[in-house]
């Protein structure tokens, strides 16, 4: 592993790796691919190792100690099972209805037409636990707001939400219930429609 | 990281892990969820090491080690970037249109009722990058397969497919151009529709 890294060269490298592509999906949307984060193990373990970092100084106490990392399908597969295992903690997936067989527990959301829903496996998480929530990048907070939803009604207890972007313009930590840890913020104005 | 555990073991230990429920998504279905593999770090870590054993075993000279390792969205991306970062190689996303920005290659497929179509970015792997592609399951092949078209037509190499779970029944594996390694296979012939 390389020689300790600042949490602030960290965010200077995360920073330059981003790409942003405008008008995707659609017109007047500034998108934020995190993908070449994942294209060089010495970014991605940066990545990990800051979110760590926050974390051990935050809830390092063996009641505080997070036992499950939740992430929020499809992007944050991409980093919570790596930051879950590096942890010693147990990985949940937050999925769309359909894709999770067995029992499971559901919250709606917002999206820009119409709602969705989210699961999770009734038995992901024990009452009790002391979870993570992880996504890429918040925007509105609607899903990170839903998949802490999901976390609650199985009577886990959320220690925090972690983002590697926030879109600060959008207030989405508003929308929730527990602390907000994100590395990167800020967008340029979201170019007009 | 605890003592070594052979192959067997891990083999023995994945496979009373994953679950099976019957009827899901649609009747006649025996869905295998690997979910439980990632509520544990040991059994996680296991998964990874006995990954990383046959492809260290197979591929470990300076022209065959791999650059990358691709994974399909979603269930690939919940070990294959962990694997990446242990491998010291490059994760690359296959994902369904729509969710990728920049230019991208595509590959259509079968679906059981249609086709469908995987993307993956352009300059995502460089002409002569030897590449491992990983999914949780092998069925028909078809997602593999396209999977593979999509690196072949960025000039990448494909070292080998590496799978939990081979569902033999089907002979997903004749569809593919290169090597398959699976750590479990078989399921009780498909129940009656």
């Amino acid at each position: 592993m390389s020689s300790p890294v600042s949490i602030a060269e960290t965010k200077a490298l995360l920073k330059e790796t981003l790409r942003q592509f405008e008008d995707f999906p659609t017109k007047g949307i500034l998108f934020e691919d995190i993908l070449p984060i994942f294209k060089s193990p010495k970014t991605f373990q940066s990545l990990i190792d800051a979110i760590k970092h926050q974390i051990e100084a935050n809830f390092s106490t063996p009641e505080s100690k997070p036992d499950v990392v939740v992430g929020l399908d499809a992007r944050g597969f991409l980093f919570g099972p790596t930051l879950a295992l590096q942890l010693g903690a147990a990985f949940v997936p937050v999925r769309k209805q359909g894709k999770v067989p067995g029992p499971t527990v559901e919250a709606e959301f917002e999206k820009e037409y119409g709602k969705d829903v989210f699961v999770m496996q009734a038995d992901a998480i024990k009452a009790g636990q002391k979870v993570i929530i992880v996504d890429d990048i918040i925007a509105t907070g609607g899903s990170a707001k839903a998949a802490g939803q999901l976390v609650t009604k199985l009577g886990g207890e959320i220690l925090e939400y972690v983002f590697i972007l926030e879109l600060d313009f959008l207030h989405g930590r508003d929308q929730l219930n527990a602390p907000v840890y994100t590395l990167l913020s800020g967008q340029p104005e979201k170019l007009g429609s």
